[in-house]
């Protein structure tokens, strides 16, 4: 186990390491000159701004020490100055990634868990009306945009009930510090309830699947056949053996996450990390950009990382054999 | 105890057991691996039913605790107590006075712990203490209880499926091959078990291939053959050369066995199954 652990954990490395020169690359032979992009059309640089710019990036030297350069200054936590906001990447990333992560985490939860159950009635009622209408809504929403969605709530919502508000994280013009939390609130329910609503599907779909594997197995038979009733049927058995497998599986959703979040915050201008990555890549701010793909690539990384961990503990029978 | 005349714990009368499948996608057809069987079960009394794999056995054992398959048809009578044992009352029933012990170790659940296992159905405040003498009983030793199933030998598996079937109010264990794969010292100590049972007034079915080691416990033999019962004698008819058995398919079936006369002829017409 421990063995394995290890060898994920290279692996996630490498994975890191191979993305960062693919990053760099990409943006290497992309058009965009980091000091021309880096100053624009800002003409009160002065040459020695200019001159740390060059240095930050090894402009004069070759590709393979420029990204060694680069690299070893990303490590030290020097993800470089955005141009558009004038201030650290990391310290931009830092802020935004809070309000991602909690869009992201609260559909995370919510999606993970309402998913789950209607993934758990729907194997239990299999063949019912019931489990035909949540099958019929999962199906929809495998196959639905998220910004599709996301307009759709926008319009029903914000337009014509008047509910929420159209975008941003808060009111505009006003002072950061006078936010309600109430309005915060009333900014974040849409986005979060669009990521929400079509994580559902998934998780749903995976994990009437599996319930209905184990409603099939011969341990539920016996559990039957020794008088236990549906609902502890479930407790005993359908919910300890799904329930990893589930979580597993929304660790590994790490990714679709993100990449909905990133369409989510745009249809409803929220201020996260994926609206931030657009912005940067729009506007060419180099530095910026990078910090978010690596940070954001980690994060998926983790996730997966973690489901393969889950996968690895929930059966005790490979636990056992190191 | 005269048998005939007092009504029967368990009377199963031509139980006829199909299903329907779809094969190419969309025909329909209809199986019926049980086609007439009989068999009926007195208090205290144990009742080995013998049959080849795939002649019905699992399946009779099923319809009488109703957990066939959603696509299974069931046709015919199952009384018990003298009285229909509607799908109602098989819920009602199972896991108190009627009790199972499945035919292979994979019924039991591969996450839980097995102390935890023999736990359910034992009433709360006592689950725990119960289930300890039961390990004890079973010579299962007192921290295996904590272990999951992968962690145990396949004999010590069936002796948790033995703990689980023994409950307070039991009236009819329904014992589905309890004995394959077991060492010849587990087995006899399994057999005791069935046969305490009955000592204590239970009905036993005691489902087998084994025909010898039925013969050891059995009060009567009921054979089956493709899911109708050939013929139900006394045990005792079973020795010698078969002179006082009902027909000639267990005759032969009789002989065939090592320990008798071999009759290679019917081992070489199918009967091998049976003898070993
Ligand atoms: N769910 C099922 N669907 C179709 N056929 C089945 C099903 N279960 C059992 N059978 C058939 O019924 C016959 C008897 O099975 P079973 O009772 O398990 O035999 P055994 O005597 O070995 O316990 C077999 O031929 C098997 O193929
Ligand atoms: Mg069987």
């Amino acid at each position: 186990m421990a063995k394995t652990i290890l060898i994920r954990i290279v692996r996630m490395v490498t994975l890191i390491i191979g993305l960062s020169i693919l990053t760099f690359w990409l943006i290497h032979i992309s058009p965009m000159d980091p000091v021309n992009a880096y100053v624009g059309g800002d003409s009160s640089a002065s040459p020695e701004q200019i001159e740390k710019i060059r240095e930050y990036w090894g402009i004069d030297k070759s590709p393979a020490e420029q990204y060694f350069s680069w690299a070893r200054s990303l490590l030290q936590g020097n993800f470089g100055i955005s141009k558009l906001y004038r201030s650290p990447v990391i310290s931009i990333i830092k802020s935004r990634a809070m309000t991602s992560f909690a869009l992201m985490g609260t559909a995370w939860v919510l999606s993970g868990s309402l998913g789950y159950l209607l993934g758990v009635v729907s194997a239990m009622n299999r063949g019912k009306p019931l489990d035909k209408v949540i099958k019929w809504y999962s199906y929809t929403l495998v196959s639905t945009p998220i910004f599709w969605l996301g307009l759709i709530l926008l319009i029903v919502f914000a337009v014509w009930l008047r509910w929420f508000p159209v975008g941003l994280a808060a009111p505009a013009g006003v002072l950061d510090s006078e936010v309600l939390f109430i309005d915060r609130v009333r900014h974040f329910v849409l986005p979060a309830l669009t990521l929400s609503i079509l994580g559902v599907a998934n998780i749903a779909m995976h994990t009437r699947e599996k319930m209905i594997d184990i409603l099939n197995t011969e341990y539920v038979l016996f559990a039957k056949a020794r008088g236990e009733s549906k609902w502890q049927i479930f407790i005993n058995h359908g919910f300890r053996n799904s329930i990893i497998p589930a979580i597993s599986l929304q660790f590994a959703y790490f990714g679709e996450l993100f990449g909905g979040s990133v369409l989510a915050e745009q249809v409803f201008a929220y201020p996260g990390l994926g609206s931030t990555l657009t912005t940067a890549g729009l506007k060419g701010d180099i530095p910026l950009l990078m910090g978010i793909i690596l940070i954001s690539s980690l994060f998926v990384f983790m996730g997966n990382f973690i489901a393969d961990i889950l996968n690895m503990v929930v059966d005790p029978r490979i636990k056992g054999d190191g | 105890m005269n048998r005939t005349e007092k009504t029967p714990l368990l009377e199963v009368k031509k139980l006829e057991i199909g299903f329907t499948q779809y094969f190419k996608g969309t025909q329909k057809r209809t199986i019926k691996p049980i086609a007439d069987l009989h068999v009926d079960i007195h208090e205290g009394e144990i009742v080995a039913v013998v049959g080849a794999s795939g002649s019905g056995k699992s399946l009779l054992a099923h319809a009488v605790l109703g957990i066939l398959p959603g696509n299974a048809i069931c046709k015919g009578q199952i009384m018990y107590c003298g009285e229909e044992l509607t799908d109602e009352r098989k819920i009602q029933l199972r896991g108190k006075e009627i009790s199972f012990i499945p035919q292979s170790v994979n019924y039991l659940d591969p996450l839980m712990p097995v102390g935890k296992q023999v736990q359910i159905g034992l009433e709360k405040s006592q689950a725990k203490k119960k289930q300890q003498e039961l390990f004890c009983q079973y010579d299962l030793q007192e921290n295996t209880s904590n272990l999951f199933p992968y962690e145990l030998s396949g004999g010590m598996l069936r002796r948790v499926l033995f703990a689980t079937s023994v409950r307070e109010g039991v009236r009819l264990v329904i014992a589905d091959e309890p004995t394959p794969g077991i060492h010849p010292q587990a087995l006899s100590e399994i057999l005791k078990q069935l046969k305490k049972f009955a000592d204590a007034g239970a009905g036993v079915m005691l489902i087998t291939h084994d025909i010898m080691s039925a013969l050891e416990i059995a009060d009567r033999m009921a054979v089956i053959k493709d899911g109708r019962t050939v013929e139900i004698s006394e045990a005792s008819a079973f020795e010698g050369k078969g002179e006082g058995l009902q027909t000639d398919y267990t005759r032969r079936l009789w002989r065939a066995l090592p320990q008798n006369d071999f009759d290679l002829e019917f081992r070489a017409e199918g009967g091998t199954e049976l003898c070993p």
